[in-house]
C-alpha cells in the first residue's frame, strides 16, 4: 500500500512540475482504475474454474449462477481421479517437458557455437536452411513424421514426442548464435592458449556466458512442450502415455456434463503453471519476452 | 524487462563485424569442419530427419492417393483440385479468415492499449501484469474447457449477465453466427498477455530523450503517441502483425477441445480439416495437399507485409 502511495505521489510531483494541478491524481485514478476492472476480468474465468470445482453438481444449474459455491466440497476431484489417472498425467508432461528443455538447450547451443565461432564448409546455406524452416507450419510435416514414426516403431510411445523437438530447434540455434556472437573472442583465445580443446572452451566459456539465453529459451521450451497439444494428440494412442492436456481432452469427452469434475480436471491440468508462474513471475515473463523478440 | 534491453543491447552488431576481421586474417585450421560437424551434428540429425525429409515426404504426398498402409498412386494435381473445389473446405478457409480478421487487430489493439496504460502504472505493474499474462502460460486445453462452460447458454454466468441486462444471449458455439467471433474472443483472452508485455518492451526501448524533446515542443500526449512512441514501435508492431497472422491462420486447438471430432461446418479451419482429411478419413494426400496451400499462403502474406513494411517500418539504428 505504502508503494502504492508512494507512486502515486511521485507521480503527483512528476506530474505537477509538467502541468497544472489537480488533474494528475485524477489520472492515475482513472488509470488504475481502468487496470485495476480489466485485470479482474482476465481473472475472472479463472476463478469460475476454480470455486465451480468445489461445487456440488447442483449448484451448477442455479440462477442466476453464483461464483462461490454455498456448499464446498470435493467430489468433483473425487470423480476426477477415479476416472482418469492425473498423477500419471502429471508425471508424463513433465518428464518430457523436462528432458525435451535440457536435451535441445544442449545440441542448440552446440551448433549455435559452430554456427557462430566455426568457419566451416557450407556454414552460411546451412545457417539460412535453418533459418528458412522456422517458416514451415508443423500441420504440413506432421503427415510424414506420423508415416516415419510408424517406420520407427515410435507410433504412441513418447519416443514420438521427445525425440523429435529435442533434436531440432530452429529457433533456439537461431537466438543462441546471436548471443554467442556478442561473447567477445579473446576469451575465448585465452582459454586456446591455455591449451582448451573447442569442447573445453564451449564447456567452461561459452555454456556459463550462454545462461541467461539459456534461461529464457528454457522456460520458453518448457512451457511450450508442457502445454503443447497437437503434436501428442497425433502420435498417443493409450491413455496411460498420455500428456495431462490430453488425459483433460479425454475426461472432456467421458464426463462433458459433470462439470465440477470438468471444472476439477481443468484445474489440475492450470494449477501446475499458475503457481509457477505466480512465483518466477519475473523470469516468466521475460524468457517469453526475449525469445519472442529475437526470431 | 531490463533484461531484455540488455540482451538486445549485446546482439552487438560490431561484436559480429570483429569477428568476420578476425576470421579472414587468421588461417583456417585444419580439422574445423570436423569439429564443427561434430558441434551440429545432432541438431543437423534432426534436422534431415525430422524436417528437410517430412518436407520432401509432405510434396511429394501432395502428388499422390494414399492411405498409409495401401499402394500410392499417382494422383497428377487431383488433391489440389479436390480440395480447392471442396465447398466445406472453401467454408472452412473463410472462417480461417473471419478469425484471423477478428483475431489479430484484437491482440494488437488490446495489447497496445494496455501496453500503453501499464507503462505508467509504476510499482503495480507486476500485480496487473500477473492477471493478464496468466493465460499465456496455461494450456490451450484448459482455456478451452474454462470458456466451454462461459460459452454454455444453460449455465454461463456471460449469458446471465447479458440477459440480466436485457440483451440476447446468443448460443455462442452452436450458432453459426457466433462461433468464429467466439473462438476470436478465446484467443484473445489468451494470446493478450504475450502482446501486452511485448508492446511494454518495445515502449520501454524507446529513447526517453525523443519523447521529452517531443514534449519540449509542445506536443500533445496524443501527438506524442502518433508521431513518436508508434514510429518507432513499428518494428515491433511488425513483428507482432506477422507472427499473430501466422498464428491465426493455424487456429485448431480450441475447435478441437470444443467439438472433438465432429465440429459443424460454421466452426471448422484449415488446420481442423487437414487434421481430420489426414487422421479421419486416412486421406494423406488430399490433407498434404491442404497443409501444402496453407504453407504458401503463409508464405504469400508473411512476403506481402515484409515487402509493404518499407512504407511504414522504421529503424532507429
Amino acid at each position: 500500500m505504502s508503494a502504492y502511495s508512494n507512486t502515486i505521489s511521485r507521480a503527483v510531483t512528476t506530474y505537477k512540475r509538467t502541468s497544472g494541478s489537480g488533474r494528475p491524481t485524477l489520472h492515475k485514478l482513472l488509470l488504475h482504475a481502468v487496470l485495476l476492472v480489466f485485470a479482474v476480468a482476465m481473472a475472472l474465468p479463472f476463478a469460475w474454474m476454480l470455486f465451480s470445482s468445489f461445487k456440488p453438481l447442483g449448484e451448477i444449474f442455479m440462477q442466476p449462477p453464483k461464483l462461490l459455491p454455498q456448499d464446498w466440497n470435493v467430489e468433483g476431484y473425487r470423480t476426477a481421479f477415479s476416472g482418469a489417472d492425473f498423477v500419471r498425467g502429471f508425471w508424463n508432461s513433465t518428464y518430457i517437458a523436462v528432458t525435451v528443455t535440457a536435451v535441445s538447450l544442449l545440441t542448440s547451443a552446440m551448433a549455435a557455437y559452430a554456427f557462430a565461432r566455426i568457419d566451416f564448409w557450407g556454414s552460411r546455406g546451412l545457417f539460412v536452411v535453418f533459418l528458412a524452416t522456422m517458416m514451415v507450419p508443423g500441420q504440413l510435416t506432421i503427415i510424414p513424421m506420423y508415416i516415419i514414426m510408424g517406420w520407427l516403431g515410435w507410433v504412441d510411445t513418447h519416443a514420438a514426442i521427445i525425440v523429435p523437438p529435442a533434436l531440432f530447434n530452429a529457433f533456439g540455434v537461431f537466438l543462441l548464435r546471436q548471443y554467442v556472437k556478442g561473447i567477445p573472442l579473446e576469451l575465448e583465445e585465452a582459454a586456446r592458449l591455455d591449451g582448451a580443446g573447442r569442447i573445453r572452451t564451449f564447456v567452461s566459456i561459452i555454456l556459463p556466458l550462454l545462461r541467461t539465453p539459456l534461461t529464457a529459451l528454457g522456460i520458453f521450451t518448457f512451457l511450450g512442450q508442457w502445454n503443447n497439444f497437437f503434436y501428442p494428440l497425433i502420435f498417443l494412442n493409450s491413455s496411460d502415455k498420455f500428456t495431462l492436456p490430453l488425459l483433460v481432452n479425454q475426461f472432456k469427452g467421458m464426463y462433458a456434463s459433470d462439470w465440477p469434475a470438468l471444472m476439477a480436471a481443468t484445474t489440475l491440468l492450470a494449477a501446475p503453471m499458475l503457481i509457477v508462474f505466480a512465483i518466477a513471475q519475473r523470469q516468466i515473463v521475460e524468457g517469453v519476452a526475449l525469445s519472442g523478440s529475437k526470431s | 524487462m531490463a533484461l531484455l534491453t540488455a540482451g538486445s543491447g549485446t546482439r552487438a552488431q560490431p561484436g559480429s563485424r570483429n569477428h568476420e576481421v578476425h576470421r579472414s586474417r587468421r588461417r583456417r585450421p585444419r580439422g574445423d569442419n570436423v569439429a564443427a560437424y561434430l558441434f551440429l551434428a545432432p541438431q543437423l540429425l534432426g534436422l534431415v530427419v525430422f524436417m528437410i525429409g517430412p518436407l520432401l515426404f509432405a510434396l511429394v504426398l501432395a502428388f499422390y492417393h494414399w492411405d498409409g498402409f495401401g499402394t500410392r498412386s499417382f494422383a497428377g494435381l487431383s488433391n489440389f483440385a479436390d480440395v480447392l473445389s471442396s465447398p466445406r473446405i472453401r467454408r472452412s478457409a473463410v472462417n480461417t479468415l473471419w478469425f484471423t480478421l477478428l483475431q489479430v487487430p484484437g491482440l494488437m489493439l488490446t495489447g497496445f492499449f494496455f501496453a500503453v496504460l501499464m507503462q505508467r502504472a509504476g510499482k503495480l505493474t507486476p500485480v496487473y501484469r500477473l492477471a493478464f499474462f496468466a493465460p499465456v502460460i496455461t494450456s490451450s486445453v484448459a482455456v478451452a474447457a474454462i470458456w466451454l462452460w462461459l460459452f454454455n447458454p444453460d449455465i454461463s454466468p456471460v449469458s446471465n449477465a447479458l440477459r440480466a441486462i436485457g440483451l440476447p444471449a446468443p448460443n455462442w458455439l452452436q450458432d453459426a453466427r457466433f462461433v468464429i467471433p467466439s473462438l476470436a474472443v478465446v484467443g484473445i483472452w489468451q494470446g493478450l498477455g504475450y502482446m501486452l508485455v511485448m508492446f511494454m518492451a518495445g515502449l520501454q526501448s524507446i529513447n526517453r530523450t525523443v519523447l521529452e524533446a517531443a514534449e519540449l515542443d509542445g506536443c500533445s500526449e496524443w501527438q506524442k503517441l502518433r508521431h513518436v512512441t508508434i514510429p518507432l514501435l513499428s518494428p515491433t508492431i511488425l513483428f507482432l502483425s506477422i507472427t499473430s497472422i501466422i498464428g491465426s491462420f493455424q487456429v485448431f486447438d480450441y475447435i478441437y477441445v470444443f467439438f472433438g471430432g465432429t465440429a459443424p461446418d460454421s466452426s471448422r479451419t484449415i488446420v481442423y480439416e487437414v487434421v481430420q482429411t489426414a487422421f479421419s478419413e486416412f486421406n494423406f494426400g488430399e490433407a498434404s495437399a491442404l497443409a501444402l496451400l496453407l504453407f504458401l499462403a503463409l508464405l504469400g502474406v508473411t512476403g506481402l507485409q515484409l515487402a509493404a513494411q518499407k512504407r511504414w517500418v522504421f529503424y532507429s539504428e
